[in-house]
C-alpha cells in the first residue's frame, strides 16, 4: 500500500523481538514501559515532559481555549489516501479548525487487539508522528490498552485535543443568519468511497483516493483575513447532508443549496449511481463548509482557492429567512426537496 | 456523466412539459412499477414539475416491499442459527418482520453478512466449507439471472454447503392483480425498464390488449421518465393502448435471452404471496425440483408459519397505488425509518421511504 512505503523503508520495527502485540503491552509493567520508550517516544519526538507524567500541563495564556476527542474505528486500517493513524490525528485537529482555533495539544489512547503485527502498529505511529509534525501540533499526553484476541478490532485510537482561539468572533450554528453565503471546500465523496471500495473489496477499477487533508490552513487563512465568519462544520460521517441538517436543525432556519453547484467527481458519481448511495451523504475527511455574510463570500472563496485543499471550493447555497430548520436541495430541473439523514448507514440497494 | 448527464437535461425535461401542456385534455392515472422510478420523480421533482392532470401513484416494484412476512420471519430463523452466514443484499437488513429485522439478529451474534452479489457467497461458502452459507434471493426479473447462475455453479462445483432462501416475484402477473381490482384507477403504466431490460417487453402486449391500457418501457432518469409519462398520455388522449418502449437504449423486444435461459433452467413459475397484497397466481419463481438441494427452506425445514400484518399498515394499498404514503394516519408519526410498520418505509425503493424523505413538509421535530 503506498501510504506505507516511506515509513517502511526508513524505519525498522523498534521492540523487534516482538513481532505481535501481547496482552502485556498494556499490562501496566515493563513490556508497556518498553513499548512507550521504544516506539512511541521516539516516533512523537523530542522530550515531551508531559509523557512521563499522568497528565500536561498546558499554558494558554488567557485566550479562549477550544477542545474536542474523537474516537477512531475505521476499517480498513490502511485505505488509499491514508490510514487510521493520520486520521485520528487530522480528524480531531479538524474539529478543533471549525471551532475557529488553532491546534495546539493533542492526546492519543490506543486500544491494541491481542496479536496485532507490530510492523502494523509502528506504521500507524509513525503516520500519527509526521501528521502532528505537518499540522504543527504536540502530542502532549497518551495511554494504551490491549485487550484479548478478539476483543478488538486491531486498532482502536481516540485522540483529543485543545486549540486557542486568536480572535473574538463566535463560530458556531448560533452565529448562522439569513442571508448568510455557504462555501463548500471541494467536492464531495472521496473518502466514503475509497474506503468503501477497499473494506468491500467492490473491485471497482479507481486510484481513488480519500480526500483527508488538514483543514486547518484555509480555517486560519480566513481568519487572518479578518472575515466575520458565522460558522464552519467539517463533512465526515454523513457527509454535507448531515452537517447542513445538524445546522438547520439546531439554528432553526433554512438551509438550501444548490444541487447543480456540489462538486462531485465523476468516479464518485459513478460509484454512488451504481450502489444506489447519495454522494450528498458520502463520508468526507478533508471538506467542510463555511457560513459567511454574502458580501464577503467572493473574498472567502478566493482564500479557499489558494489552498490545496480549498482548489475547488465553491458557493453551494444559502442560509434562507424561514424559520423551519429544513434543509432544502434545489434540482437543476428546478424541483425542491428536503433533504434528511437517512436513519442508519447508506445500505446498496437490491437492482 | 457519460449516459446519465444527457438524461437529466433541464431543457430538455422543460420541453417535455411543454409538450404535455398542449397535449393533455383531461385528467390521467398514470402508474410507475419501479420503486427506483418512485424515488427518481419525486427526487428530481418531476411529478411537481407536470401539470396537476396528470396523477402518477406508485407501483410494486420495491422487491424488498413485497417480500412477504413469511420469508423474512424464515430469514430470521436462519440467520440465527450458529451454523449459518447469512448473506443478503443490504436493502433487507432494516426490514421489519413480526419478530425483529436482520439487524438484530447480527447484533444478537448472528452472522448476517451484507453483499453485493450472490456470486460472493459462492467464494464465502468455498472459503467455509464447516458452515451452512444462505443467500437471501429477493428481487424481480432483474436479480433473478445471477441467482440463477450462482446455482448453476454452486451445482457444477459440486457446492454442498450453499442455499438460497427464494422470494422471487414477476412483474407482469402483479400489474394484472392491479387492473383486475375492482377499484383500480389506473389508466396507463410506465413499465420498470430494468425488467424489461432482462425480460423484453413482448410479454406485456397481451395485457395491453387485454385490459385496453397503453404501457410505456421507461428508463429512471428525469428525461426517461417526462419522455415515458409523454408517450403514455399521447396513447391515451389518442385511444391507444399498446407496448412503447421508450428506454431503448437498454431493452430490446426479445430482452436478453441468455439470462432468461438461466432463470428458466433453475427456476420455475409459482404462486407467490406478495407483502400487503396477498397471494398472487403464477407471480413469483421457486427453484426447480432438479436444483431442490439448494434451496434453504427444504435444508433448513423450515415449517410454513402464517403471519399476520400489523393493522396500522396501509402499505398494501400504498402498493397498488390506492393510496399516497402521506394519507397513511400513521405516515412519519408512528410509522417512520426508525420505527417502520412496513417494509415501504425502509426500502431504498420503498414509496413511503421516497415521501419521508422528499416529502415531509417539516421533519426539524424529529431531529435531535
Amino acid at each position: 500500500m503506498k501510504s506505507r512505503e516511506p515509513f517502511a523503508l526508513a524505519c525498522p520495527v523498534p521492540l523487534s523481538q516482538y513481532e505481535r502485540v501481547v496482552l502485556a503491552h498494556g499490562g501496566g509493567g515493563r513490556l508497556m514501559h518498553q513499548l512507550i520508550e521504544g516506539m512511541f517516544r521516539p516516533a512523537f519526538a523530542t522530550a515531551e515532559p508531559a509523557l512521563q507524567h499522568d497528565g500536561a500541563i498546558l499554558d494558554p495564556v488567557g485566550r479562549r481555549v477550544a477542545f474536542t476527542t474523537d474516537s477512531y474505528v475505521v476499517q480498513p486500517l490502511f485505505f488509499p489516501g491514508g490510514d487510521i493513524g493520520r486520521l485520528a490525528v487530522l480528524g480531531t485537529v479538524n474539529d478543533l479548525a471549525m471551532c475557529g482555533a488553532r491546534p495546539r495539544w493533542l492526546s492519543c489512547s490506543l486500544i491494541l487487539e491481542e496479536g496485532f503485527p507490530m510492523a502494523d502498529l509502528w506504521t500507524i505511529v509513525q503516520s500519527m508522528a509526521e501528521t502532528v509534525r505537518e499540522v504543527d501540533v504536540r502530542l502532549v499526553t497518551g495511554d494504551t490498552k490491549v485487550v484479548n484476541r478478539g476483543k478488538g478490532d486491531g486498532v482502536f485510537i481516540n485522540t483529543a485535543g485543545v486549540g486557542i482561539l486568536e480572535h473574538d468572533l463566535v463560530i458556531g450554528p448560533q452565529s448562522l443568519r439569513p442571508g448568510d453565503a455557504c462555501l463548500l471546500s471541494g467536492d464531495l465523496g472521496r473518502h466514503g468511497v475509497a474506503v468503501l471500495n477497499a473494506r468491500e473489496d467492490l473491485g471497482l477499477q479507481t486510484d481513488l483516493q480519500s480526500d483527508l487533508a488538514s483543514l486547518v490552513p484555509p480555517v486560519l487563512r480566513l481568519l487572518e483575513a479578518g472575515l466575520e465568519i458565522h460558522c464552519l462544520r467539517d463533512l465526515t460521517r454523513g457527509g454535507l447532508a448531515a452537517a447542513l441538517v445538524e445546522l438547520a436543525s439546531s439554528s432553526g432556519l433554512e438551509i438550501s443549496i444548490q444541487e447543480a453547484a456540489v462538486p462531485v467527481r465523476e468516479e464518485v458519481r459513478s460509484a454512488c449511481e451504481l450502489l444506489g448511495l447519495d454522494p450528498l451523504l458520502m463520508a468526507n475527511e478533508g471538506r467542510f463548509v463555511a457560513f459567511l455574510p454574502p458580501s464577503q463570500a467572493a473574498r472567502a472563496l478566493e482564500i479557499l482557492r489558494a489552498e490545496e485543499v480549498g482548489r475547488d471550493a465553491v458557493l453551494v447555497g444559502k442560509v434562507g429567512a424561514e424559520k423551519n430548520g429544513t434543509v432544502v436541495v434545489e434540482s437543476p430541473l428546478g424541483g425542491r426537496r428536503i433533504v434528511d439523514l437517512p436513519a442508519g448507514e447508506q445500505l446498496p440497494r437490491i437492482c | 456523466m457519460k449516459f446519465l448527464d444527457e438524461y437529466r437535461d433541464a431543457d430538455l425535461v422543460h420541453g417535455y412539459c411543454e409538450r404535455l401542456k398542449r397535449l393533455v385534455t383531461r385528467r390521467w392515472t398514470l402508474m410507475e412499477i419501479c420503486g427506483g422510478q418512485t424515488h427518481s420523480l419525486l427526487r428530481f421533482g418531476i411529478d411537481r414539475l407536470i401539470l396537476p392532470e396528470i396523477e402518477l401513484v406508485h407501483g410494486p416494484g420495491c422487491p424488498v416491499c413485497v417480500t412477504p412476512l413469511e420469508q423474512i420471519e424464515k430469514a430470521l430463523a436462519i440467520a440465527s442459527r450458529p451454523e449459518v452466514i447469512f448473506c443478503s443484499f443490504g436493502d433487507m437488513l432494516r426490514v421489519p418482520g413480526q419478530t425483529g429485522d436482520l439487524f438484530s439478529v447480527k447484533a444478537a451474534g448472528g452472522d448476517v453478512r451484507i453483499l453485493y452479489s450472490p456470486l460472493d457467497a459462492l467464494k464465502i461458502a468455498r472459503d467455509n466449507p464447516d458452515r451452512e452459507v444462505v443467500f437471501f434471493a429477493v428481487g424481480f426479473e432483474t436479480t433473478a439471472p445471477a441467482h440463477a447462475l450462482a446455482v448453476l455453479r454452486a451445482s457444477r462445483e459440486g457446492l454442498q454447503n450453499f442455499s438460497l432462501l427464494v422470494s422471487h416475484v414477476l412483474v407482469p402477473p402483479a400489474m394484472e392483480a392491479i387492473l383486475r381490482s375492482p377499484d383500480c384507477r389506473v389508466q396507463g403504466f410506465l413499465a420498470a425498464g430494468h425488467v424489461c431490460t432482462v425480460m423484453g417487453w413482448r410479454e406485456y402486449k397481451p395485457i395491453a390488449r387485454r385490459y385496453r391500457v397503453p404501457i410505456v418501457v421507461t428508463g429512471f432518469e428525469p428525461v426517461d421518465l417526462m419522455q415515458g409519462i409523454y408517450l403514455c398520455v399521447r396513447q391515451l388522449e389518442e385511444g391507444r393502448y399498446e407496448v412503447e418502449n421508450q428506454y431503448r437504449r437498454a431493452v430490446r423486444p426479445e430482452g436478453n435471452t441468455e439470462a432468461q435461459r438461466r432463470i428458466e433452467e433453475v427456476f420455475e413459475v409459482v404462486p407467490r404471496k406478495w407483502r400487503g397484497i396477498g397471494s398472487i397466481p403464477s407471480s413469483g419463481l421457486a427453484l426447480r425440483e432438479a436444483y431442490a438441494n439448494f434451496d434453504a427452506e427444504r435444508r433448513f425445514s423450515l415449517q410454513d408459519q402464517i403471519w399476520e400484518e400489523p393493522e396500522e399498515c396501509r402499505s398494501g394499498e400504498v402498493l397498488q397505488g390506492k393510496m399516497k404514503p402521506a394519507d397513511c394516519p400513521a405516515f412519519a408519526s408512528r410509522c417512520t425509518p426508525e420505527h417502520p410498520l412496513g417494509a415501504t418505509m425502509v426500502s431504498s425503493e420503498g414509496a413511503c421511504a421516497a415521501y419521508y424523505r422528499y416529502r415531509r413538509e417539516n421533519p426539524a421535530h424529529e431531529i435531535t
